[in-house]
């Protein structure tokens, strides 16, 4: 007999990838259609045989590989810089609520709008996106992991206090593992801004490579919508499996935990 | 009297794919209009899928209900349903005022609407909270807006499945005989459906006791004691002991086999999976019901 | 109180160090905040008097930016939220939709600027256009979380009095959706900042990020600062405008249900 929640899995599956053929072969037909001219929606077909291209294509991997490395760079300074500036704030009130006007203040910045005084000062390496990037991405761990100290229960605090733990051991031993699903949510989320964030660096001033420039170009130059596309549904399946792969790696992490964090 | 709701060999059986479960089989009975029955059965009996089918919500795989007269398809005009789950029946973004009102925007202009909101609240002792939203009340205040939301709809026949199952025991006892003093005043017909013998006797005219799944009727029972009833002197009454001890033993309570034993445990440890089962089947009729019309 | 005071005496005083730093540094790429606040002034606040103050700059590039994030942020509002709760009420459609769905949000959404360019050339069409697509998903899948959370007895009670169906859309599932709702609302209101600043400075020469690139091109670094403090009250006002509505419109919450705004931020 099969399993009734198995089948209902697999029919979700089913759907989800009829919905998919579905939308591709509208696409297609619409595309073929003549009612848009072609150059501006290439039909996916054509798009299909570019992305084969490009996926045996050198130097787009190298592009490719420019913008994953600089997008985990970048996650892994902002989670260096704001747990532990998250732990300090969270656990101690009087710093978190001195500087409350501050990071008001800061937060709302989009990264983006640094980007024209960013080239200028740091030039047009990697290091002017992935500073960007870490801008960007240290807010949701911040904010992550001092709603997590906040969220601390009491009551583990005062037992670990009970069997006179010292102040940095209950942060360590105590603090730190009730924390971790919401810093994870934090690092989740970071790491899709760090994502837009690096793309746009590289689409508006080139010179770094990786995803972005190389879209720029394609559009720029021929005007290759085709090839655009394709670049495009490759940065979509990097934020897929960036998303998805930390969504799981926290499921299996921190599995008893109930916090899943909010959805970006 | 004539019969308002007439029940004839009403069964049901839920498909799924590892198996099919008979919730109900053969059940048969009539309420009068005017009277107040309660149904009284073991813990996942089939209890919610009997006030589901009356209520339309569920249609059956045998067997019919009518309401005066007319068959049950699809839920009635004029009937309305008090559930367990006070804190989820009642909207939370709603006044209680709107939440009595909610159900009357299809049939009535504003003033009548307002109207008869104040009414049943008054009715149920709540004529000041008419602001306040529900979660700004206690547990049982809550429940009486739901029943002061099922009275409004001037319902010919009150459904309430287990309706003071979520209150503390002093609550209870002040709802029990709320519902005894509006159903007096307003001559409504009412149909409890609950697990507790002392409060089965307590609120009805007749009892109709069921048995385990699948739910048959087991006995239906008068309960000859004055229409005034008082919680102490009502309760301490030889009719209402030897009543209570008679659904009791009809229930299998306290000397039960092991067989029985058995059976019912394994009926709780499925009741979950029917209870999902019975609300995505509600969710199906009601979609098909919407498609029809 | 108290906390008010000491909160802002700190921002004060940092500001003043940052002053005493740029005043000894002398470093051309950081302008004192005396330099910025008066480049603001020059840029935006030196107007006739008929004009409430504001510059011709306010009205040819900050405010028509504004319009078309707002505009760009309303229209993908009305739409991911009817199609959010449409799909989140059928369990049928969000299955077929699903997969799809989460590709479209994983597109980083910037990407979007250079295929809105090759279709609608550089203008407004081609910054709107990106803003909606790009927030379009944040809203649109919180919309279906809110929707398919509404609970069984809630159905049931709407079912069992008959509640018409444009009522129990609009009555019983927009309003149990509409903490979720709000919450992509915020995460998509940052997001449309971003795309809107992306969206002018590919190329365009209307709207405060050209107004960046032009400071840029000139090397006139105070502009720049006071551009990128701009968007940041700006985005700070936003959010606050949001906030208070979403409090207003979720008043009826009891007070400890209300969904943290901080767990989901993004910028």
């Amino acid at each position: 007999m099969i399993n009734w929640e198995e089948a209902l899995r697999v029919r979700a599956l089913t759907r989800g990838l009829l919905g998919v053929a579905g939308f591709l072969v509208v696409w297609e037909l619409f595309g073929r259609s003549g009612l848009v001219r072609s150059e501006f929606l290439p039909p996916p077909s054509v798009v299909a045989v570019e992305l084969v291209k490009l996926l045996g294509d050198e130097a787009f991997l190298r592009d490719v590989i420019a913008t994953v490395l600089a997008l985990l760079i970048a996650v892994g300074l902002s989670a260096g810089i704001a747990v532990p500036l998250g732990l300090v704030l969270g656990s101690v009130a009087s710093v978190r609520h001195a500087t409350r006007a501050v990071v008001e203040f800061l937060r709302p910045i989009p990264s983006v709008a640094m980007i024209p005084l960013a080239i200028v000062v740091l030039g047009i390496g990697p290091e002017t996106k992935i500073t960007l990037a870490v801008y960007a991405a240290i807010w949701p761990i911040l904010f992550n992991t001092i709603y997590a100290l906040d969220e601390l229960d009491p009551l583990l605090v005062e037992t670990a206090r009970a069997f006179g733990t010292g102040r940095a051991r209950v942060l360590v031993s105590v603090a730190l593992p009730s924390a971790l699903p919401f810093v994870l949510t934090g690092i989740r989320l970071a790491a899709t801004t760090s994502l837009v964030v690096v793309v746009s660096v590289e689409l508006l001033e080139g010179g770094s490579g990786g995803l972005g420039e190389f879209i720029a170009i394609a559009r720029s130059g021929a005007g290759r919508m085709d090839i655009v596309l394709a670049g495009t549904v490759v940065a979509g399946v990097i934020g897929y499996l960036l998303n998805e792969g930390l969504e799981r790696a926290q499921r299996r992490w921190v599995g008893w935990s109930s916090v899943t964090g909010g959805r970006s | 009297m004539t019969a308002m709701l007439e029940v004839a060999d009403l069964g049901h059986t839920y498909q799924a794919k590892d198996g099919a479960h008979t919730a109900i089989a053969d059940l048969s009975f009539t309420v009068g209009t005017g009277e107040l029955v309660c149904v009284v059965g073991p813990s996942g009996c089939g209890k919610s899928t009997l006030l589901r089918t009356i209520s339309g919500l569920i249609r059956p795989t045998r067997g019919e209900v009518s309401l005066h007269g007319n068959e049950v398809r699809g839920v009635p005009e004029d009937l309305a349903v008090v559930f367990q789950d006070y804190s989820r029946s009642l909207f939370p973004w709603l006044s209680v005022q709107k939440n009595v009102e909610f159900p009357l925007r299809r049939t009535l202009g504003r003033s009548q609407r307002r109207e008869r909101a104040a009414e049943a609240l008054e009715w149920v002792g709540l004529s000041g909270a008419g602001r306040k939203y529900p979660w700004q009340l206690s547990g049982g205040m809550q429940q009486r807006v739901a029943i002061a939301r099922a009275l409004a709809y001037r319902p010919a026949l009150l459904l309430m499945d287990e309706p003071f199952a979520s209150v503390d025991a002093q609550t209870r006892f002040e709802l029990e005989d709320l519902l005894l003093k509006v159903r007096t005043e307003q001559d409504t017909t009412v149909l409890v459906v609950t697990h507790d013998i002392d409060e089965s006797v307590y609120l009805g005219d007749r009892v109709l006791v069921l048995s385990t799944s699948p739910a048959s009727v087991v006995a239906d029972l008068k309960v000859d004691l004055p229409a005034e009833r008082d919680q102490i002197s009502t309760r301490e009454s030889e009719a209402f002991v030897a009543l209570r001890a008679e659904v009791a033993r009809l229930l299998n309570v306290g000397k039960t086999s092991e067989e029985v034993k058995a059976r019912r445990k394994e009926n709780e440890q499925q009741a979950a999976k029917w209870a999902e089962a019975e609300r995505a089947e509600v969710s199906r009729v009601e979609a098909e019901d919407r498609a029809t019309t | 109180m108290n906390r008010f005071v000491q909160r802002w005496a700190v921002f004060l005083g940092l500001v003043l160090v940052w002053e005493l730093l740029t005043w000894y540094a002398e470093d051309p790429f950081f302008p004192q905040p005396s330099e910025i606040v008066e480049a603001a002034h020059g840029l935006w606040f030196s107007g006739d008097v008929g004009d409430l103050f504001l510059t011709d700059t306010v009205f040819e590039h900050v405010l028509p930016s504004i319009g078309r994030l707002l505009g760009g942020w309303a229209a993908a509002a009305v739409l991911g939220v009817s199609l959010g709760v449409a799909l989140g009420r059928s369990e049928k459609a969000a299955e077929y939709a699903g997969p799809l769905l989460t590709f479209m949000r994983s597109i980083p959404p910037p990407l979007l600027v250079p295929v809105f360019l090759l279709v609608f050339n550089v203008g407004t069409q081609m910054q709107v256009a990106t803003i909606v697509f790009g927030v379009l998903w944040p809203i649109m899948l919180n919309s279906v979380d809110g929707a398919r959370s509404v609970d069984a007895t809630k159905f049931e009670t709407s079912a069992v009095f008959r509640i018409p169906k444009i009522h129990w859309i609009l009555g019983v599932v927009l309003p149990s959706a509409a903490p979720k709702i709000f919450a992509g609302l915020r995460v998509s209101l940052s997001l449309s900042l971003v795309l809107m600043v992306v969206s002018e400075l590919v190329g365009t020469d209307n709207g405060i990020g050209s107004q960046l690139l032009v400071a840029q091109r000139q090397f006139d670094f105070p502009d720049m600062w006071a551009g990128i403090v701009l968007l940041g009250v700006l985005g700070y006002a936003l959010n606050t405008v949001l906030l208070g509505f979403e409090r207003k419109a979720l008043a009826w919450q009891p007070k400890q249900e209300r969904t943290p705004a901080t767990v989901e931020e993004k910028s």
